[in-house]
């Protein structure tokens, strides 16, 4: 279609909406922002006629490079490292994307545009076609890869794990709530424009460098659609900057939102490319150095900064601090480091790091070997059964963190740990900021405005208080994670299935004890409570030399 | 750290990663789990798992099947994730339900792309072939008005039902497949405005802004156009797809589309217009039957089947009248057209007919005065 063909169309297509007057579309979903001084803006044109078939001939080529993946062998030249961990985020993805699909009635119930709507329409079935695909890649990972186990479960273990829960809010954040909260700046304005570059960017570019180009291949056929998603988000922006009253909420919902995404998929992505990777060359970027290139610069100076235009306060201390916990707070080890003292409720395999590993982070992270070189040399002495239980349950003078009752990502750069009593509950937080999320932001009043729309933090917010006291082969085998032999472990901390002794069973772990953090915590007396909170926020967690 | 005030230059690499072989394909070792290639945390409906159903099931997690900590964001006065109160309809097992349809994204594209070239080739050929010089001018201001104020009709429903209605579901199975048919009639919806656009491209006379006035304002639409406000206005999202589809389409759209517009229009000199007419009933025949696998799976339901039928009955009995009256609304119209090869009665004996067989297969009954 010519360029003013398609200009005509979509001019045509702007026809189809009327107002309404025997009744109104049902309001199902509540915002605090107003849209009734805004300007129509539109988002990019995208007319359903030429949709369906360039979505047709995508899905082609990426099925054409699935086909091709299996005949050439590509499992045969594939990381282990790298894809045990696609067990976790194959499992994960599929429900954000759903719920961005299933976030579009929100947008549509708030802004009066259709031609908005048109748009967030689009975007819902490319949403579908996100999810679905992926999980169409998980199948095909799991038909086609050495060790199927993790990959077989993967949707029952994403809905009862720890790590799936943290991953969830990527995804229930952008259906709950206030609608504009949820799927305008939560999803769109920080998710896909900012962290889809590192989601389906970067980490394709790790997988292609460990022998996996049907990752680059899915994903980036994913990308390809955001852009579309990117202009919906930002006509609803410039709408909602119309109206004065709307500025202290969508800076309240920056704050959030950007420091949530941080917490949530700087965890989840910088532990994939960082520790998935057997690429090791000193030019190869760290996630360090993506971020900046990526979300740095690419969203925050070219995105975000130019928004000051429109009188709208930018987070500015929050990028800064985000940038501080990657490089200088080593924030993305300590998850990789948390994840694999957790290694016995995962439902993947966690490789040990090697001497060469060592150098890399050394050379990109100076003082990583200070802090974890130590406790990963544990990690890889104590990887068999047999003479140990597993790191966690070791002294290794690694003490088990609490978990944020915001992020519910663990309160890993001690220091900054908050300990506070909500809602009549003694909570722990990773930040000030997710303190203040759960405090402040998520209420139902907001410096001093009613706020009747925002949603709430809901549910067993800390995975653990549900095995408390109970022993660890009993919760593996409740989680399901056990193999089809009926007693080896799914996780491992190595990667080695060739020596049947060399896997954990669920023997190995019978008779420890497991237990919640928050629960003692909440048992706790005042004094204790501040005595055991100084000295978490004043321990190193460092394994010493002779450990 | 400050942040570096100097930005860093991307240029090509100076080394690239090696391929290593690695042998970690399937089949290289014998291991506990070795050979469990099938998502094992659902029952299939067959043996083996379809794709639809790998790709599809447990993707939207269910407190009361895997997710062990419960949603974890809420609204403001009511549970978060997909309550199951947001409906009136009840099932001991939501996720009983598959599409029979088994869409996911390769059918969704597949499907509509050759729908859209189908139709794009038609309309191709028809202007290549000069098919609307011999439209009388009396066909001519009926397409215009009557083929043109359809396509609203399409829009409000796919896009205040259909995409409304995919967040509400319990299941991700239900709500895919109510997406699907949300994409369906916005797809219709435009290819309407298209073939409105190209007939004003094609015909002198042709008025490519009537279908406005006359869906606003022709008395002979204002039934359907209420019906379909109405449809937009209901909460529940199972209601708004029962009475849409159940109710509404079989006894106006199907009505106006398969018992008059494809009756009509060859006899008319029109073959162009049923082609694309047709395309929309093929969507609807596709979408009829996960809506008819649905519905039925609910008034089956060992234990909520009787309750569900009496909330369906009430449905009925409150939307049938509704679309009745628009549809008797319509009538005039099927006086318009200078061929008039059904009679407006014709039409809606062979609409009802349609209507009574579907309504008898979910075990609801047509009350009499209906």
């Amino acid at each position: 279609m010519s360029r003013q063909s398609l200009s005509k169309a979509h001019e045509k297509i702007t026809e189809l909406s009327w107002e309404p007057t025997f009744a109104t579309p049902a309001k199902k979903f509540g915002t605090d922002y107003k849209f009734d001084k805004s300007p129509k803006k539109d988002p990019l044109k995208q007319i359903l006629r030429s949709y369906f078939p360039m979505e047709e001939e995508k899905d082609n080529r990426v099925f054409g490079a699935m086909d091709g993946a299996i005949r050439g062998n590509m499992f045969r030249q594939v990381q282990e490292r790298w894809m045990e961990w696609q067990k976790l985020f194959l499992s994960i993805i599929p429900f954000p994307e759903i719920s961005a699909a299933r976030a579009m009635p929100l947008a549509i119930d708030a802004v009066p545009n259709p031609q908005i709507h048109n748009g967030l329409a689009v975007q819902m079935i490319d949403e579908v076609r996100h999810s679905t695909i992926q999980m169409n890649l998980k199948r095909l990972y799991m038909n086609h890869y050495i060790d199927p186990a993790g990959f077989d479960i993967t949707e029952k273990a994403f809905a009862n794990s720890y790590c799936g829960t943290i991953g969830r809010q990527f995804g229930e954040g952008f259906i709950t709530g206030d609608a504009i909260t949820a799927a305008n700046v939560y999803l769109t304005l920080v998710a896909e424009t900012a962290f889809t570059n590192t989601l389906f960017v970067a980490m394709p570019s790790e997988a292609a460098a460990n022998g996996d180009y049907l990752l680059p291949t899915v994903f980036h056929s994913v990308q390809s659609d955001e852009s579309r998603h990117i202009s919906n988000g930002y006509s609803i922006l410039l709408m909602a900057l119309a109206d004065e009253d709307n500025r202290q909420l969508l800076e309240r919902d920056l704050r959030y939102a950007w420091w949530n995404n941080h917490c949530v998929v700087d965890a989840a992505i910088g532990t994939f490319i960082e520790y998935g990777t057997k690429d090791r060359r000193k030019e190869r970027d760290s996630y360090a150095e993506m971020w900046r290139r990526w979300i740095y610069d690419d969203y925050y100076r070219s995105y975000l900064i130019p928004l000051e235009k429109y009188g709208l306060v930018i987070p500015h201390d929050l990028v800064e601090k985000a940038w501080d916990r990657i490089y200088n707070q080593h924030y993305v080890h300590r998850v990789a480091q948390f994840f694999a003292t957790g290694w016995p409720v995962n439902y993947w395999r966690i490789d040990a790091m090697t001497d060469t590993d060592f150098e890399w982070f050394e050379h990109k992270y100076p003082g990583w070997y200070d802090q974890f070189g130590k406790w990963w040399e544990a990690y890889n002495r104590l990887a068999y059964p047999g003479k140990n239980k597993p790191i966690a349950f070791e002294d290794v003078g690694y003490e088990y963190p609490h978990r944020c009752w915001t992020c519910m990502v663990p309160a890993l750069v001690r220091e900054d740990m908050v300990v506070e009593k909500v809602d009549g509950q003694w909570r722990t937080y990773c930040s000030e900021p997710c303190h203040w999320t759960d405090a402040v932001a998520f209420r139902p009043e907001y410096e001093g405005r009613d706020t009747p729309n925002m949603g709430r933090l809901t549910g067993k917010r800390e995975w653990e208080t549900l095995y408390h006291g109970q022993d660890l082969a009993d919760i593996i085998s409740d989680l399901g994670y056990v193999r089809d032999d009926g007693k080896t472990l799914i996780p491992q901390p190595h990667l080695d299935l060739s020596d049947p002794k060399k896997l954990w069973t669920l023997d190995d772990v019978r008779g420890i004890p497991f237990g919640s953090p928050n629960v003692t915590l909440n048992e706790m007396t005042d004094a204790e409570r501040e005595a055991w909170a100084a000295s978490y926020r004043a321990n190193p967690n460092r394994t010493p030399s002779g450990v | 750290m400050s942040t570096p005030a100097k930005e860093k230059k991307h240029e090509a690499p100076a080394s690239f990663p090696k391929p290593e072989f690695t042998g970690a394909e399937a089949g290289m070792q014998t291991f506990p789990s070795s050979t469990s290639r099938s998502y094992n945390y659902f029952k299939p409906r067959k043996m083996r798992a379809t794709v639809y159903e790998d790709v599809t099931t447990d993707v939207q997690p269910d407190p009361e099947r895997h997710l062990s900590q419960g949603w974890i964001y809420g609204f403001a006065a009511s549970d978060g994730g997909y309550p199951l109160d947001w409906t009136a309809l009840r099932s001991g097992n939501w996720h009983a339900f598959l599409d029979p349809n088994e869409e996911w994204e390769q059918t969704i594209y597949r499907n509509n792309a050759n729908v859209v070239r189908q139709i794009e080739l038609n309309l191709q050929n028809a202007k290549e072939a000069g098919a609307y010089a011999h439209w009388s001018p009396t066909w001519t201001r009926f397409v215009a008005e009557n083929v043109g104020a359809w396509m609203h009709a399409e829009q409000g429903l796919g896009m205040h039902v259909f995409v409304t209605a995919q967040r509400s579901a319990p299941t991700n199975m239900i709500n895919n497949a109510i997406a699907v048919n949300s994409v369906h009639r916005l797809r219709f919806a435009q290819d309407l405005a298209l073939y409105n656009l190209d007939l004003s491209q094609s015909i002198e006379a042709f008025d490519g802004a009537a279908h406005r006035a006359t869906w606003k304002d022709n008395p002979s639409w204002q039934g359907v156009r209420e019906n379909v406000e109405l449809l937009t206005a209901v909460d529940d999202w199972a209601e708004a797809v029962f009475a849409t589809n159940v109710v509404f389409e079989p006894l106006v759209g199907v009505l106006f589309r398969s018992d008059f517009l494809m009756q009509i229009a060859a006899r008319n000199g029109d073959y162009i217009t049923p082609t694309l007419i047709g395309a929309g009933e093929n969507d609807y025949a596709r979408d009829l039957r996960y809506t008819r696998a649905l519905f039925s799976l609910l008034t089956n339901d060992p234990e909520h089947g009787e309750h569900n039928k009496a909330v369906m009955q009430g449905w009925l009995d409150k939307w049938v009248p509704v679309s009745t009256h628009a549809a008797h609304e319509l009538q005039p119209i099927w006086s318009q057209p200078a061929d008039r090869a059904v009679t407006f009665a014709d039409s809606c004996s062979a609409a009802t007919a349609d209507f009574r067989t579907l309504i008898t297969e979910l075990g609801l009954v047509m009350s009499k005065e209906q």
